[in-house]
């Protein structure tokens, strides 16, 4: 499987690692809701077909992408960075900071 | 010459004479041989017994298929066992031996087996070996005991316990076209390709370029089709972007349109070249593939069809055409198509003398007469091989009229004599790559093979054999299409080479088996037969992977390649369903058995990296005895002459406490935390506060998972208002930085924070002792080392001959203690130094047994007790949980399984009886050394604490605070060792700490 | 139908095999049943077995989408042992041990349980104390369980690297002399053969589309062989729980599915006698009565119903066995094939009643399931049929995970690549 890093570019499935579920919310930190903590530690969406997931490019810049891949198919539909800012690769190859 | 070796002909040197052995009697062969080609130009016609009914058995094919000549292979005490004599390529000193039989392959006792052969169908070991209920064999021992004889008699060759002594190597390599296959097909398409500028591998799992083109006989564009061959390679190899890959297989397709292919660099070789591997693994990252990967005729399922001298029709006509070798002197043919007549007349040509060629199909082609009378060969249309004769060899056939409509045989049995059976069942596309790649295969009737269908998941196209497409001037246009589309270039249209080839159709009569009296096999090497077939379809195994499992139809070491398709066939007839309703397995990797040592590659015989400290010399020089902890190697102890490891550690930790000890602290996790969030952050990370932490002082911390349960522990420092310098235990470094990592790029992003792995950049020596604070006096510059100075947990920064260091007054140990930390490479220089100031005041070097007695004895807990299973409250440190704020894991903490009264907590324990304890140890309260029962805890550490004079432990102990200053007994059944314990406080040594506050 | 045994082989013979009947039958589905149950790989049909059988209900009908065992049961690296560390782990697993060593018997049908042992391998003295606290424990609940030394372990497998110079030495092991391995199809065919023999209606080919429903109550399924009622209806689908779960609109569990890769060997003589696992990395390996040496390693580490494994944990995996035995770097790897394991948050699995009414579960197997095969089905037949759990498995409940009484023998909280 090739995994296209947003800073790195299309790299090997071994030097990323694995975060799970993109769709768990984590609860704001003085929420007392124990479902709520509950489903965000324990529960997981873990479909058969397209999922939302983060993975993190630790053998490589280490940052956390998320990406769409089809669980059938092992096909990757889609990759950004977690934190959501799409611009950061541009601005990181044009030497600006992120 | 030997007996069976043309005259002309072939591709082998005449010229060059090699000198191999096998069974320890010496051949010779010549350059090009495999060991299959030289054997039979020898006149060998035994190569090996089958797995089940030890049959002889003789080759029968010419290629990577090979079911029967297997053969182990030695170099020295190595062993290469279940390699295919097809492919083994002869040089001087090969040394081969047989495999499966004793005491010889002439003379096998297992051959009984074959006696057997009703009671020993398919499925017959589920039935029987169950044993008696009662008396000594009940339960599993009496299939245990047959097992036992079972075992033996099964499995082919024997591994070698010998070491391999080669290397393997690993290459990365990226390109446009992977061409997979150098058939006609697989060179036109790299030609191709390469001339639209496309970056192109071409694999071929040969040693040779040109697959069909090399033993075909045809003309391409009026020159032998072989010198066309050569001519395209050469070609190819003008290109500077295309990489030529011989006797490399193509094994797996991966995702991300990835090839895993093995090159056997020297196995063809008496010794390796210089620096060459073995084995080279490739992982080939490829744009585009070609599947050029030709197709397997396959063997017809008849009475006999597994005696030695039954061959495949291709594999004779290769023998001769590429080897020089005759398989017989007069050869008889059974086909179901055309393709063979062309084989005929090969062998013909090579001097063979073509007895008859058997035909299923009453009504022949006049084409197919002609080649049949320019073979000289009697034709028996409309008729079939009923039986063969001969034990080690064959000696003659059996034929019968045929109606291949009903299957009915008829007329009287007629007998031909002959040497050697070639059979054609027609042919197989390999489509195994493609099926990997995701691509359900498609039956066409016509061809009476699975196609591969159109590709879904991965970038490939296919040429050639592979489509079905079985005439080398369809597999040079296709091949020449495929390389354009894979080079994404629109085909300029330009003239296909002439071909000049025998006719004939590519379309089979459906006909796999000859139903008559007698073994039929299907599977060869592993003894499968058609009536096991039918067993399994009488018992309901009638899906193919129940086929497969119930018979092991298709599990041997050619994977199926011969009998997948005639399997499915006779089920199919069973069932009453036509073929494509059976289904077909879908082929996983590897395509053909790859050797391990190749996929381990550089990581044979060194599997993971060491990870030493910048004092790992030293230690190494001034007597320690390493601890390999991870990937970290750490000083277990520095042994003096004579002493034992509790002797050694008895005194290092004594004399710390006495006067002064010096430990490497180097492998502690070092997360550099820095930014104006900084603080904030460790606030959510630590379950205390660090934000109040005053610049210049380090707070010890303690972090939780997000369900609650404690995750690790160690000091941050605080460097300045917007930088800390956190540590971690060695054993979580690199968790705890990916959590830290997550939680702000995917959590809280919006954290100004920045965190760093510096464990690599800080050397860190820790010392402590009544002596240690002196011992720095004497050695640091450019600070005060003085309690006002350096209070607990403040840092200091200053120089140690001449080198900065940082300086934190902390403990492990319970002493006073500083850990100094330099740059890692003046590590070994300050630790020198520290060592020399410490010379006057008793120091020691204390390593990781004393550095653990201390730990214990002050009750500090480590990853023993921070199990993943503990929470702060079992161990004790619920006072590090802030009420003032929220942390990771605050929210999950509470639950009721996380507070409940009985959970393993931790305590001390106190030998009672003297004597030792052993980590991992239980404890009970109530003795029973026969039946140990109710355990309620288990020791995570133990020693003898020269500070007490006693032997202790710490322990997690249910409900154990509670337990203070009751008895409870150590029961470790599995070391015979029990006694009466004290449970008390996990706190031994100095439990208000004056010592370390001095 | 005929018993298996010796003589029942030897007159048959002489009939030319021609008079063996159907392991099971091929019955069309009923209108309804009191049970159904979804699923069948080894737990499904071991708890339609052990309905019949323990509970005399056998008006049941076993769901398979495909062919009978086509999921872990026959995917598998065929371990079976019960050398846990966790009490509730070992008490089930011990249960289920001592059911494989009856269950040929109980069968009538041979699965070749070999009690060839199970080692595990310690490399460091710390990691020997880990096992050692681990077989204590076993021994405290009364398992089977012997340390090794090295040069016992240097006797039963004379073709490890017992060197002081390896990168990883080996220091000594556990041994649980009873562990062993089982032929995994057998199994399947066994159980099917038992559980049709009693009366249950195995149908293979028939997919569950769909739950039926009367509110929240689950009443039947939607098939794509038709509707079928029934009274309660068991899920025993390791593997796919996410897909069958989603069905009855349960959307999120605790469960990720993932692809195990398991390898074998070409046949080999004998080469190594018991089941032996490293402990600086994840492999294990035992060699079946044909000789194939079969091992695995760790999962591939992300989300998968593919059964399509990746050539990273290829190559550690490949890179582990030659660390144990060099030896083997001429041996050739033949075949390779992907699992789908329910990886549960805590490495525990789940036999329960719920989550929705007339509802029962079975899933979470993690690595696990094929040795818990007998009592699996056992405890999960016990709870369909009197609507309460066993001791065996009350603790693999699914609320654990949020009561915080989480199983977790390996200590890696909710990450389930790690377990």
């Amino acid at each position: 499987m090739l995994i296209t890093c947003p800073y790195c570019g299309p790299r090997d499935v071994i030097e990323f690692t694995y975060q799970g579920d993109g769709n768990r919310e984590r609860p704001q930190p003085n929420s007392q809701d124990l479902d709520a903590w509950n489903a965000y530690v324990y529960d997981r969406l873990n479909p058969a077909g397209d999922h939302n997931e983060i993975w993190q490019h630790s053998g490589g810049c280490r940052t956390h992408l998320r990406m769409v891949r089809n669980t059938l198919t092992h096909e990757i539909s889609s990759t950004g960075f977690a934190r959501g800012d799409h611009n950061a690769a541009a601005r990181h190859k044009a030497g600006g900071k992120s | 010459m030997s007996p069976r070796r043309t005259e002309t002909g072939g591709r082998i040197d005449r010229l060059r004479t090699i000198r191999f052995t096998f069974d320890g009697a010496p051949y010779t062969g010549h350059a090009g041989d495999t060991l299959a080609s030289a054997l039979l130009a020898n006149g060998v016609t035994l190569f090996g017994r089958s797995f089940k009914y030890h049959r002889p058995r003789g080759v029968l094919s010419a290629g990577v298929e090979e079911p029967n000549a297997l053969v182990t292979v030695l170099r020295g005490e190595v062993r290469e066992p279940n390699i295919a004599a097809t492919m083994v390529e002869i040089y001087d000193g090969l040394v081969a031996v047989s495999q499966n039989r004793f005491p010889s392959l002439a003379w096998d006792v297992n051959a009984i087996n074959q006696l057997g052969g009703r009671i020993l169908a398919a499925g017959f070991y589920y039935k029987t070996f169950m044993g008696p209920v009662f008396g000594p064999l009940k339960g599993t021992r009496f299939w245990m005991f047959c097992e036992h004889f079972i075992r033996r008699a099964a499995g082919l060759g024997r591994a070698g316990i010998a070491a391999d002594t080669s290397r393997y190597e690993r290459m990365n390599a990226f390109c446009d076209v992977l061409v997979v296959g150098s058939g006609p097909a697989g060179l036109s398409a790299a030609k191709t390709a390469a001339d639209q500028g496309a970056r192109v591998i071409l694999a071929e799992l040969e040693p040779r370029f040109g697959g069909s083109a090399n033993w075909s006989g045809e003309t391409i564009d009026g020159a032998p089709a072989a010198d066309w061959a050569a001519r395209a390679v050469s070609q190819l190899e003008g290109h500077d972007t295309v990489r030529l890959l011989p006797r490399t297989t193509a094994w797996g397709y991966y995702d991300g349109n990835t090839l895993a292919a093995l090159e056997r660099v020297t196995d063809h070789k008496e010794t390796p070249g210089k620096g060459e591997p073995r084995h080279r693994y490739w992982a080939i990252r490829a744009k585009t593939v070609v599947l050029a990967t030709g197709s397997f005729e396959r063997p017809l399922v008849f009475p006999g069809n597994d005696r030695p001298g039954v061959m495949l029709a291709h594999a004779g006509e290769r023998y001769a055409n590429d080897y020089g070798v005759l398989p017989g002197d007069r050869i008889a043919l059974f086909t179901n198509n055309d393709s063979a007549y062309r084989s005929a007349l090969a062998l013909k040509k090579a001097g063979a003398a073509i007895v008859a060629i058997v035909d299923v199909r009453p009504e022949l082609s006049a084409e197919m007469r002609s080649l049949a009378t320019e073979a000289e060969a009697e034709i028996l249309s409309g008729h079939a091989v009923v039986a063969t004769e001969g034990s080690k060899a064959l000696s003659g056939l059996k034929v019968q009229r045929f109606d291949m409509n009903s299957g009915v045989l008829s007329g009287d049995a007629r007998s031909i004599h002959a040497d050697c059976l070639l059979m054609s069942g027609g042919w197989s596309p390999t489509i195994h790559l493609a099926s990997q790649a995701g691509a359900r295969a498609e039956w066409n009737a016509a061809r009476q093979a699975f196609l591969p269908p159109k590709p879904t998941q991965q970038r490939w196209v296919g040429a050639g054999a592979f489509n079905g497409s079985f005439s080398t001037v369809e597999a040079i246009a296709e091949g020449r299409a495929a390389g354009l589309s894979a080079a994404g270039a629109t085909g300029a249209p330009a003239a296909l080479p002439d071909v000049e080839a025998a006719p004939g159709s590519p379309d089979p009569a459906p006909v796999f088996e000859i139903k008559a009296k007698g073994k039929s096999f299907v599977d060869f090497q592993h003894d499968v037969t058609a009536e096991d077939v039918r067993l399994a379809h009488r018992e309901g195994f009638v899906s193919v992977e129940h086929l497969k499992r119930y018979t092991t139809l298709g599990m041997a070491t050619d994977q199926g390649k011969n009998s997948n398709v005639p399997g499915l066939a006779i089920m199919a007839e069973a069932l009453g369903k036509p073929i494509p309703e059976v289904g077909t397995t879908r082929f996983r990797p590897p395509y053909s058995a790859v050797s391990i040592g190749s996929l381990a590659a550089e990581r044979f015989g060194d599997l993971k990296p060491e990870r030493l400290t910048p004092m790992h010399d030293w230690h190494l020089a001034n007597g320690a005895t390493m601890y390999s902890a991870g990937l970290w190697y750490r000083p277990m102890i520095y042994g003096l002459a004579g002493e034992t490891i509790e002797q050694a550690y008895v005194r290092e930790a004594k004399a710390t406490r006495e006067s002064a000890g010096i430990v490497d602290v180097s492998t502690l996790g070092k997360i550099a935390v820095q930014g104006p969030d900084a603080a904030e952050f460790l606030d959510r990370v630590y379950t205390n506060m660090f934000s109040t932490l005053a610049v210049g002082k380090a707070r010890y911390g303690l972090m939780l998972r997000e369900d609650g349960l404690a995750f690790d522990d160690g000091t941050t420092w605080r460097l300045g208002e917007q930088d800390f310098l956190m540590t971690t235990t060695t054993a979580n470094a690199g968790k705890v930085m990916q959590h830290l990592e997550y939680f702000l790029d995917v959590i809280w992003p919006e954290l100004k924070v920045h965190v760093t792995s510096v464990t690599d950049e800080w050397a860190g020596a820790a010392i402590g002792g009544p002596k240690a604070r002196a011992i720095l006096a004497a050695c640091v510059t450019g600070t005060a080392v003085d309690n006002t100075a350096l209070p607990f947990m403040g840092i200091v920064h200053g120089r140690i001959a001449g080198v900065p260091v940082m300086i934190c007054r902390l403990s492990f140990s319970g002493e006073m203690a500083f850990e100094v930390y330099s740059g890692a490479g003046y590590g070994t220089h300050v630790w020198e130094a520290l060592v020399e100031a410490g010379k006057p005041f008793g120091l020691v070097t204390y390593g990781l047994e004393a550095l653990g007695t201390m730990r214990i004895e002050k009750g500090h807990v480590t990853g023993a007790e921070i199990d993943g299973r503990t929470t702060a409250r079992d161990l004790h440190l619920d006072w590090m949980l802030s009420k003032k704020k929220p942390f990771i894991g605050s929210a999950m903490m509470d639950r009721e399984g996380l507070i409940a009264p009985d959970r393993l907590q931790l305590v001390g324990l106190v030998s009672l009886d003297n004597r030792p304890f052993n980590g991992g140890a239980h404890i009970v309260e109530e003795l029973d050394e026969a039946n140990p029962h109710d355990s309620i805890g288990h020791i995570t550490a133990c020693c003898y604490s020269p500070a007490l004079g006693k032997h202790i432990a710490l322990a997690l102990v249910e409900g154990g605070k509670a337990r203070h200053g009751t008895r409870a007994f150590i029961s470790d059944p599995l070391r015979k060792r029990f006694g009466p314990v004290e449970i008390v406080s996990n706190h031994f040594y100095d439990p208000d700490g004056s010592r370390m506050h001095g | 139908m005929a018993e298996y045994s010796a003589f029942s082989l030897l007159t048959n013979a002489l009939k030319g095999n021609q008079d063996w009947k159907p392991a099971w039958r091929k019955p069309d589905p009923k209108a309804s049943y009191d049970v159904i149950i979804i699923g069948g790989g080894g737990h499904g049909l071991s708890t339609a077995y052990y309905l019949a059988k323990e509970h005399g209900i056998t008006n049941v009908a076993v769901l398979e989408k495909g062919w009978l065992g086509s999921g872990n049961v026959g995917r598998n690296t065929t371990a079976v042992r019960s050398n846990y560390l966790l009490p509730s782990n070992t008490r089930f697993y011990e249960h289920s041990m001592k059911m494989w060593e009856n269950l040929s018997h109980d069968l009538n049908y041979n699965v070749m349980f070999s009690q060839r042992g199970c080692l595990n391998l310690a490399h460091t003295p710390a990691q020997f104390d880990d096992l050692a606290r681990r077989g204590n424990a076993m021994r405290h609940l009364g398992v089977d369980a012997e340390l090794m030394s090295t040069a016992e372990i240097k006797r039963l497998v004379p073709a490890l690297d017992m060197s002081a110079s390896a990168r990883f030495p080996i220091v000594g092991g556990l041994m649980q002399p009873r562990a062993g391995t089982a032929r995994h199809d057998a199994v399947a065919w066994g159980y099917a053969r038992g559980a049709d023999r009693r009366g249950v209606d195995i149908i293979e080919n028939c997919e569950v589309t769909g739950f039926l429903r009367d509110g929240d109550r689950i009443t039947g399924v939607q098939t794509t062989r038709g509707e079928i009622r029934g009274k309660k209806v068991a899920v025993a689908v390791a593997g796919s729980t996410g897909r069958v779960m989603q069905l009855a609109g349960v959307d999120r569990m605790p469960i990720e599915s993932h692809v195990l890769q398991a390898f074998v060997t070409e046949s080999l003589k004998p080469f190594i006698d018991t089941v032996l696992t490293f402990g600086m990395g994840h492999f294990y390996m035992s060699q079946s009565d044909k000789g194939g040496l079969v091992y695995g390693g760790d999962i591939d580490g992300y989300n998968s119903y593919a059964q399509r494994g990746n050539l990273p944990i290829v190559d550690e995996v490949m890179s582990e066995m030659l660390a144990l035995f060099p030896g083997l770097a001429r041996v050739r790897m033949l075949r390779s094939w992907g699992g789908v394991c329910d990886m549960s948050m805590d490495g525990s699995p789940i036999i329960t009643a719920g989550p929705l009414p007339g509802m029962y579960l079975n899933c979470g197997w993690c690595y696990g399931g094929f040795k818990a095969t007998p009592a699996s089905g056992w405890c999960f037949a016990y709870t369909i049929a009197k609507d309460e759990p066993h001791a065996f498995n009350a603790p693999f409940t699914l609320d654990r995970f949020y009561r915080g009484l989480v199983i977790d023998d390996k200590g890696q909280g909710a990450t389930p690549r790690l377990h």
